[in-house]
């Protein structure tokens, strides 16, 4: 048997000694697309960072392909925040995707033809063909967003991890990334999306984590992602629960 | 070299000239990355934090040594940032107020140490004196080979690490994630920093060293949207700035840093004014282009 894709064991982060992932256990064995849902200052973001090696672990461990992090980074596509990068930097869109090509490139060789015309690629992939040369600072927030994207796609990973890819993109990019996402899904990637909106969980994703500090549940959207589950992971907020719930509903009605 | 004798110029000015405008392309490379990472202010600490340093270097080594002196100045410009590291650290106390009270205590206390050195009477503290405000007048051949020799290491760094430094400065978490030691590249990139502003002190003092870093990075801003054409540019801007006021001062007899802050100051005017896109100038035109043209309709229909 193959060695799960991803195995985090026992992990707990804190920041100034608060606690923000309380011992998470976690496996996935098969490829799948993966939504990470829970309120916010749940340790979404966090526990993507942890298990990247981006923050420090109080306890516990982490592997992928049954390995350390360390030893499979060149297997492994990272979206960060949109919010998390200067976009004033001096750049093109076409210099931000070369950059999915470092990892393979190491240290001191520059991008060549070869890796252009694959950046060329990546970025048709996401619908942004036409807009290489255009600085960074010019696009909207959905161009951004497909940037870092097709940033991750030069990466050519096998497990991704994507935070917050949807946040704050127009209807047309949501379609496309979602698409995009399925796409890979379909390549036999694995990949883990930070998510916001509860309406769409079922339909974008076929595995579920719910995280509030801890890990409520992990597992196929259809067993996991049900009302008992999300009001373990948002408490007593009753609004949103509703609103979930005609969700659901409505989901049902139209499946 | 050459060309300076043939405009007449003694062997040693000429070497001064050369030498100034590498340090000058060296600072305004390097600087590009202090003014993309928002280390501007910690760049002016930096150099403040030197003065102490280098008179503490002149006491112990009794003369004046150009080597010693620019350890020392690093030394004390380094720990200066550590004290601005742990005030934010270990206080409640924020960035800007620790850099401004590193700034003036360190200022404060070289003042007071060369104030001790000159009742001394010691020979060389003349030269010292020009750390205040630079100078290029009692540089000597070795200094000026020292100096150029450091600045063109910075340079060719720069230019071997340019991809890791550019995906560093950009995004560190994503190139931590891709498995480069972040941490180190950023440290390289800092230690960069300290030796272009050391290696200034001596042509553009302490009081306005930062300039020199700062301003050429931030002129060439506004020229272009590609990080290595800033970088050459700011080069540029760097090195007609620092052979400018090597050149001036050889004729006129004024410190050279004020002349090299104000040089590289005309630069900065020029390209915030005149600038394609980015310029002041170009960006009204732009405004009134796009207001004109959201009028138009109206005009046509004769609505208002």
């Amino acid at each position: 048997m193959p060695p799960p894709i991803l195995d985090v064991h026992d992990v707990t982060v804190a920041y100034h000694r608060k606690p923000v992932l309380w011992d998470v256990d976690l496996t996935v064995t098969k490829p799948s697309l993966v939504g990470i849902v829970g309120p916010n200052g749940a340790g979404k973001s966090t526990l993507i960072k942890a298990i990247l090696g981006l923050v420090p672990l109080v306890s516990g461990s982490v592997h992928v392909f049954g390995q350390p992090v360390s030893q499979e980074r060149r297997r492994i596509g990272y979206v960060p925040q949109r919010e998390s990068v200067d976009w004033d930097f001096p750049v093109n869109v076409l210099d931000v995707v070369l950059m999915g090509t470092y990892g393979r490139l190491g240290w001191f060789r520059r991008p060549g033809a070869r890796e252009k015309a694959w950046a060329h690629e990546c970025l048709a992939e996401v619908g942004m063909a036409d807009l290489a040369r255009q600085q960074i600072g010019q696009l909207s927030g959905g161009q951004q967003q497909r940037t870092f994207l097709a940033r991750a796609l030069a990466q050519q990973a096998d497990l991704y991890f994507m935070d917050e890819p949807f946040a704050g993109v127009d209807a047309a990019t949501e379609r496309a990334i979602a698409t995009l996402l399925r796409q890979l899904r379909r390549d036999g990637k694995t990949l883990f999306v930070v998510h916001h909106d509860l309406r769409t969980v079922p339909s974008y994703f076929d595995h579920v984590i719910l995280l509030n500090v801890r890990l409520v549940a992990s597992g196929p959207t259809p067993l996991v992602f049900t009302e008992d589950n999300l009001r373990k992971t948002y408490g007593g907020r009753l609004a949103i629960l509703e609103t979930m719930g005609q969700a659901l509903s409505q989901e049902e009605r139209t499946a | 070299m050459i060309i300076g004798m043939m405009f007449g110029l003694e062997y040693n000015e000429a070497l001064v000239l050369y030498g100034a405008s590498l340090l000058g392309a060296a600072a305004g490379v390097i600087g590009c990355f202090a003014v993309l990472r928002g280390r501007a202010l910690t760049g002016d600490a930096l150099a403040h934090a030197a003065l102490p340093g280098l008179c503490v270097a002149f006491l112990w080594y009794g003369a004046l040594s150009m080597p010693a002196l620019l350890a020392g100045a690093a030394v004390s410009g380094v720990l200066g940032i550590g004290v601005i590291t742990a005030l934010r650290r270990w206080t409640r106390i924020k960035e800007d107020a620790a850099i401004a009270i590193v700034l003036s205590v360190f200022t404060g206390a070289g003042v007071v140490l060369l104030s001790v050195i000159q009742n001394q009477r010691a020979s060389g503290q003349a030269g010292l004196q020009g750390f205040i405000f630079g100078s290029t007048a009692s540089m000597n051949f070795q200094d000026v080979m020292l100096i150029t020799g450091l600045a063109l290491v910075a340079l060719m760094v720069v230019t071997a690490a340019f991809k890791e430094f550019k995906l560093v400065s950009f995004d560190a978490a994503f190139a931590r994630a891709q498995g480069w030691p972040a941490f180190a590249i950023d440290f390289t990139l800092m230690l960069l920093i300290v030796v272009a502003i050391v290696i200034g002190l001596p042509a553009a003092g302490v009081l306005l060293m930062a300039a020199l870093l700062v301003v050429p990075g931030a002129a060439a801003r506004f020229w272009t949207d590609r990080l290595h054409v800033m970088l050459i540019l700011a080069g540029l801007f760097g090195a007609a700035a620092g052979l400018t006021g090597a050149g001036v001062t050889i004729t006129i007899a004024i410190p050279t840093g004020p002349v090299i802050i104000l040089a590289a100051a005309t630069i900065f005017v020029i390209s915030m004014l005149f600038a394609p896109r980015r310029g002041l100038i170009a960006r009204q035109r732009e405004d009134r282009q796009l207001r004109q043209r959201l009028t138009l309709p109206n005009v046509v229909t004769g609505e208002s």
